[in-house]
């Protein structure tokens, strides 16, 4: 059982992190403010009930993609499940070594880096939500599957199926951005 | 997609050893298709360490597997470092005030 007394020194070191995820959730900066402070609302009324010495992080993410998912997501009808299908493995990797270049075993490596902070924002935002939110808490976040199930309330299995097709998903994202922007070749 | 779950991790004999022997004699070792299909999961940390070495071995022979491996790595170092926001000046107060107004009148709006 936690002392509330020590609930902010524990939990506002997270607020980056958490800010974050909320930008990348609500997509808008003001819903983003909100969703953390009621996020850190909600975990120091509940705190009590927060077993010292587990993971807070972790369950501080686990209210936050609640109060997303009750409160937030509704207010913006987005794409679902099924337009996420349909990317085969390595998309982003075999467009951009299509054109071949050859210039070597980094050429690839090197293309990612000229996509913007904006871009890869903006690929993550057009994930629907349960894949958007898998890949952020994965490779954002670093939450390892078996976290990514605690946090979100799913099976394991099906944690791995979301932030593999969010992946795929992100990287046709990116990759229609590199179109756009001559980074990456069209298929051929 | 790779709706497959991992392999339970192997316990009892085979393990280790196994994994050596595959390592000399390439009796085991992946090939493309399961170092592409498996990708996520190595990259992941959720293998078995029979397959994660069965994996490495192929990544020590095929260059083409390897580049893939590094470029999927790499990508997602690029993604988490491109998508960090600044938390905005006031936020912090903002929070720590809503505890601290918590704090006085538990539940009030």
């Amino acid at each position: 059982m936690a002392d509330p007394a020590t609930f902010a020194d524990a939990a506002m070191q997270h607020m980056a992190s958490l800010y974050t995820a909320a930008m990348r959730m609500t997509r808008n900066p003001a819903d983003a403010e909100d969703l953390v402070q009621e996020t850190y609302l909600k975990a120091y009324r509940a705190y009590e009930r927060f077993e010292e010495g587990t993971n807070l992080k972790a369950w501080l993410y686990r209210i936050l993609t609640n109060t997303y998912i009750n409160s937030y997501r509704s207010r913006r009808r987005r794409p679902e499940e099924t337009d996420v299908d349909n990317v085969e493995d390595l998309y982003l990797y075999r467009r951009l070594s299509a054109d071949g270049a050859g210039g070597g075993r980094s050429a690839e490596e090197e293309v990612l880096e000229r996509f913007t902070d904006d871009e890869v924002k903006a690929a993550i935002e057009s994930l629907p939500d349960v894949f958007r939110i898998a890949v952020l808490l994965a490779d954002v976040e670093g939450f390892s599957y078996k976290e990514i199930a605690d946090i979100t309330e799913v099976p394991i299995g099906t944690v791995m199926s979301r932030i593999h097709r969010g992946r795929r998903a992100l990287q046709k994202a990116l990759g229609e951005y590199g179109l756009q922007r001559g980074l990456v070749e069209a298929a051929p | 997609m790779s709706s497959s779950q991992p392999e339970q991790p192997s316990s009892g004999a085979r393990g280790v050893a196994d994994g050596q022997e595959d390592l000399a004699c390439g009796g085991d070792a992946a090939d493309c298709e399961e170092t592409v299909h498996r990708l996520y999961h190595f990259l992941d940390g959720a293998l078995t360490e029979s397959r994660r070495r069965a994996i490495s071995a192929h990544l020590d022979i095929c260059g083409d597997c390897l580049d893939a491996v590094d470029f999927e790595a790499e990508l997602r170092r690029v993604v988490a470092d491109r998508c960090r926001d600044r938390v905005p000046d006031g936020l912090v107060q903002r929070v720590a005030d809503a505890l601290s107004h918590e704090r006085q009148h538990p539940g009030a709006p």
